[in-house]
């Protein structure tokens, strides 16, 4: 099971320290906040919504070093403007799982 | 080099900002909103716009198509399958997939600053020329550059105005202007090129010079104004 790390934004950070807290202050507060609206659009059936949603936490996704729930999500992000909500469930647990991992940051 | 970031996601542009770091490129401004941007840039001149494809409401491409000035455009994306429209547009010289790599960071940086110098050597090639040949009557007459005071946009003609005299020619603003060096000449209207060499004096939206009152636009006052030499 894929599990998320900051590895990408230490290599990128160049060993600035302030960049790297800036960069999870930002994943601590706005992760929550985009997963909680994309669970709302999918409660009430806005697909076309959740889609969005999908499209703009999947940045988050990839820069916490997930390359199979990035490509989950992609493809999830294609189906569900047609109604296949088949993989939503298993992409859920991914953002659960990003949920916990910042917690403990 | 200076830049702006279009995108609107924060940790999209934070990135690039650290990115930006690590070269010799100035982050000017950013913006979460495309439109935001474009309201900068019609009163501002950057060299550089990362640009975020997949926006909310107002895509990159929208933002391409509605830009005035063109300057340089790095597309930033989560998805590859934009790639082959991406390149549809002139301004756009490269392509990045999100998440953003260093090494792949540096490398457009590397592949922007070449343009630059290509376009810098062509620049000079024009500036060095004092002079320019114009169609009139069938007949080729040189005009001294520095004795041209304004240029009028006519319909299909426009009218070059020099201290001596007048030329109507057939050709458009867009083409004299890239005849003309840059560091003097300047465009302040739809309808007008002036020479800022030759201004006598500036008051509220008009420009004067000998005895020509040329209107200012708004989008271009204050590109006119950064390029007096003011006190």
């Amino acid at each position: 099971m894929e599990t998320p790390n900051l590895n990408y934004v230490r290599e990128i950070s160049g060993g600035d320290k302030d960049f790297e807290a800036s960069m999870l202050s930002i994943l601590k507060a706005e992760f929550p906040l985009e997963f909680l609206t994309l669970k709302k659009n999918f409660e009430n059936n806005n697909f076309e919504q959740v889609s969005l949603d999908i499209h703009k936490i999947k940045h988050k996704i990839s820069m916490l070093g997930m390359k199979k729930s990035f490509e989950l999500a992609s493809e999830l992000e294609r189906n569900i403007k047609n109604g296949d909500l088949e993989q939503y469930n298993k992409f859920v647990d991914v953002l659960n799982r990003i949920n916990v991992y910042l917690n403990t940051k | 080099m200076n830049c702006i970031i279009v995108d609107d996601d924060a940790t999209a542009r934070l990135v690039i900002k650290q990115l930006c770091k690590q070269t010799e490129l100035l982050v000017k401004e950013e913006f979460s909103s495309a439109i935001d941007a474009i309201k900068y840039l019609n009163s501002n001149t950057v060299e550089i716009v990362f640009l975020d494809i997949h926006m909310p409401t107002f895509s990159g491409f929208d933002f391409i198509k509605t830009l005035k000035t063109s300057p340089k455009i790095i597309l930033t994306t989560s998805d590859k399958e934009f790639a082959l429209e991406a390149f549809e547009y002139d301004s756009v010289v490269d392509y990045l997939l999100k998440p953003i790599k260093l090494n792949r960071f540096l490398k457009s940086i590397e592949k922007l600053s070449k343009i630059k110098n290509k376009t810098n050597k062509e620049n000079l090639k024009t500036e060095n020329q004092d002079y320019i040949f114009v169609n009139v009557d069938k007949r080729l007459i040189k005009i001294n550059i520095p004795e041209i005071l304004l240029i009028e946009a006519k319909g299909d003609y426009i009218n070059i105005k020099t201290e001596k005299k007048n030329f109507i020619v057939h050709s458009t603003l867009k083409k004299v202007d890239k005849k003309l060096p840059s560091n003097t000449f300047m465009r302040i209207h739809r309808s007008y090129i002036i020479n800022t060499d030759k201004i006598i004096d500036i008051q509220d939206n008009s420009v004067l010079i000998q005895k020509h009152v040329i209107p200012i636009s708004r989008s271009h006052k204050s590109a006119l104004i950064e390029k007096l030499n003011l006190l």
